[in-house]
């Protein structure tokens, strides 16, 4: 199976530093309070003070922990507010964020997405990434395009790109070049296969380092896949029944425990064959 | 290719009786919800108090017409259809009420110049309509997974005759009522976040009222905890 994708690193990738990065400064107790919670289920409101009546104990080097705070947490003054409803996650050394399911996409930046070109204007393409505003793609974003070599990308075009620009005030920005000017796996696709919409937790598994989703689709059958992080993935088999069997396979995995699916995989892996 | 079916829906239900004082019993119908009813909408839920069952859907944050766009914080538009009929000025002024609580919970700065939609459909009306609303808004708002500094919930008093105060009315308690009362409460201090009253009551009747229906908020959020504990232990 060949998987087409961003980097993803740790649970998420580049939000700790961009959208809801804000490290604390809290005092031992603080940290451990919340190391103690991890893996709890909390909602909207619930929060962890550093109250003034922490004392550090004498054989404490006196300095403070640092807290990263990620995705569904923020810092209202000394304390801790919890603003999703999902489960508390942590990451040595000091990243805490809280996991919860979505399926509406915000841009980050960093993330690679995937994206369709709905309008070409001057100099830039816009992209409907799934977010509030549509993304600007400049056709100078391209490898080896030039002033006058100008990327063959047409309306309606699925491609694979990545945020450069991505915050809340300004209009999004895309490029389908990596740091160094290669293409690294970005840019439009070929023909065929299907774009399905799938939720962003199916996305994060897909994507993880040692997935168990990754390795019973890889059992299945030879097919080509494309992840976006806004819920986007393309998938490409050799007929067109084995691209719809696997696009369904994804959407109904979404809503899935682990041992539903492997059952559902065996099913299909003895039924179909 | 065989279909499975997915257990998508997760059910909740649960009934509370309490005591106040002894003028007055704080008794809640059974209540019930579900999360992610419903697959097109990025949040979903549907809450029901006795009879009384109210379907919310939540999209955003997406485009927003530049006619109506803020430049700081996201435009939140709320919708109410009754079970018959056409939206009317009582759906109106319903939307305000249930629009002005969200904007006080929500985080709404962290999404400019987008919109946020959240559509409100009535299914069936056995009394207390408004709180209804308010806890479907609630929990659909949780499941889009959009931002909020603090939960919230509904609760309606009503008034009798005799002076008594009964929580969460029926159609029938209420029409017989001489007062009628709701009020959407905060999750984190249990303040009155909104109020929408209707007939004549004294000041120490309101504050009863109040009183009452802060007691009653705290069964609504332990159940919003269990349902959303449910939820989550699922995927876990």
């Amino acid at each position: 199976m060949i998987l087409r994708s961003g980097r993803w690193r740790c649970g998420w990738s580049t939000d700790f530093r961009d959208i809801s990065c804000q490290a604390a400064r809290s005092s031992v107790r603080m940290f451990s309070v919340l190391k103690e919670r991890v893996g709890e289920i909390l909602l909207p409101g619930d929060e962890f003070c550093c109250g003034p009546q922490d004392t550090l104990p004498l054989t404490d080097s006196g300095k403070s922990e640092r807290l990263v705070a990620g995705p569904g947490l923020r810092r209202s003054g000394d304390r801790l507010l919890v603003s999703r409803s999902g489960v508390l996650r942590h990451k040595e050394p000091n990243k805490f964020w809280i996991e919860s399911q979505q399926r509406r996409y915000v841009p980050a930046k960093g993330e690679t997405v995937i994206g369709v070109v709905t309008a070409k204007s001057g100099d830039v393409f816009k992209v409907d990434v799934g977010g509030s505003e549509a993304a600007s793609l400049s056709y100078l974003a391209f490898e080896g395009a030039t002033k006058r070599n100008r990327p063959n990308v047409q309306v309606g075009d699925l491609l694979l790109a990545q945020l450069v620009v991505a915050n809340k005030d300004m209009e999004p920005e895309l490029v389908c070049i990596d740091g160094s000017g290669r293409a690294n796996g970005m840019g439009v696709f070929g023909t065929g296969g299907l774009l399905i919409k799938v939720s962003l937790g199916l996305v994060r598994r897909l994507l993880a380092p040692r997935s168990d989703l990754r390795a019973d689709l890889e059992q299945l059958f030879p097919c080509e896949l494309a992840v976006g992080m806004n819920g986007r993935v393309w998938v490409r088999a050799g007929t067109v029944q084995q691209t719809l069997v696997v696009a369904n396979l994804l959407q109904s995995c979404d809503a899935m425990t682990a041992p539903q699916r492997q059952q559902l995989f065996r099913r299909l892996q003895q039924g179909a064959f | 290719m065989t279909s499975f079916s997915c257990d998508k829906h997760r059910l909740h239900r649960e009934g509370g009786m309490m005591e106040v004082s002894p003028s007055s019993t704080v008794s809640l119908r059974e209540f019930g919800c579900e999360q992610t009813l419903l697959s097109r909408p990025d949040g979903s839920a549907s809450f029901v108090q006795g009879d009384t069952s109210v379907m919310a859907g939540v999209y955003g944050p997406a485009e927003v017409k530049i006619s109506k766009e803020i430049y700081d914080r996201a435009t939140l538009e709320v919708l109410v259809h009754p079970k018959v009929g056409l939206p009317g000025v009582r759906e109106r002024s319903q939307e305000q009420c249930v629009r002005e609580t969200c904007e006080a919970s929500l985080l709404l700065s962290l999404h400019p110049r987008s919109s946020l939609t959240l559509i409100l459909q009535v299914l069936h009306d056995d009394g207390a309509l408004l709180s209804c609303c308010l806890n479907a808004a609630c929990m659909a708002l949780m499941d889009a997974g959009l931002s909020m500094s603090c939960l919230f919930c509904g609760v309606t008093c009503a008034i009798s005759a005799d002076g008594e105060i009964i929580t969460d009315p029926t159609a029938a308690q209420e029409k017989e009522s001489r007062a009628l009362m709701s009020f959407a409460i905060d999750g984190k201090e249990r303040r009155v976040m909104m109020s929408s009253t209707k007939g004549s009551f004294s000041v120490h009747e309101l504050q009863q009222c109040v009183a009452v229906s802060q007691k009653a908020s705290e069964k609504i959020f332990q159940f919003y905890r269990d349902s959303v504990r449910r939820r989550y232990s699922k995927n876990l």
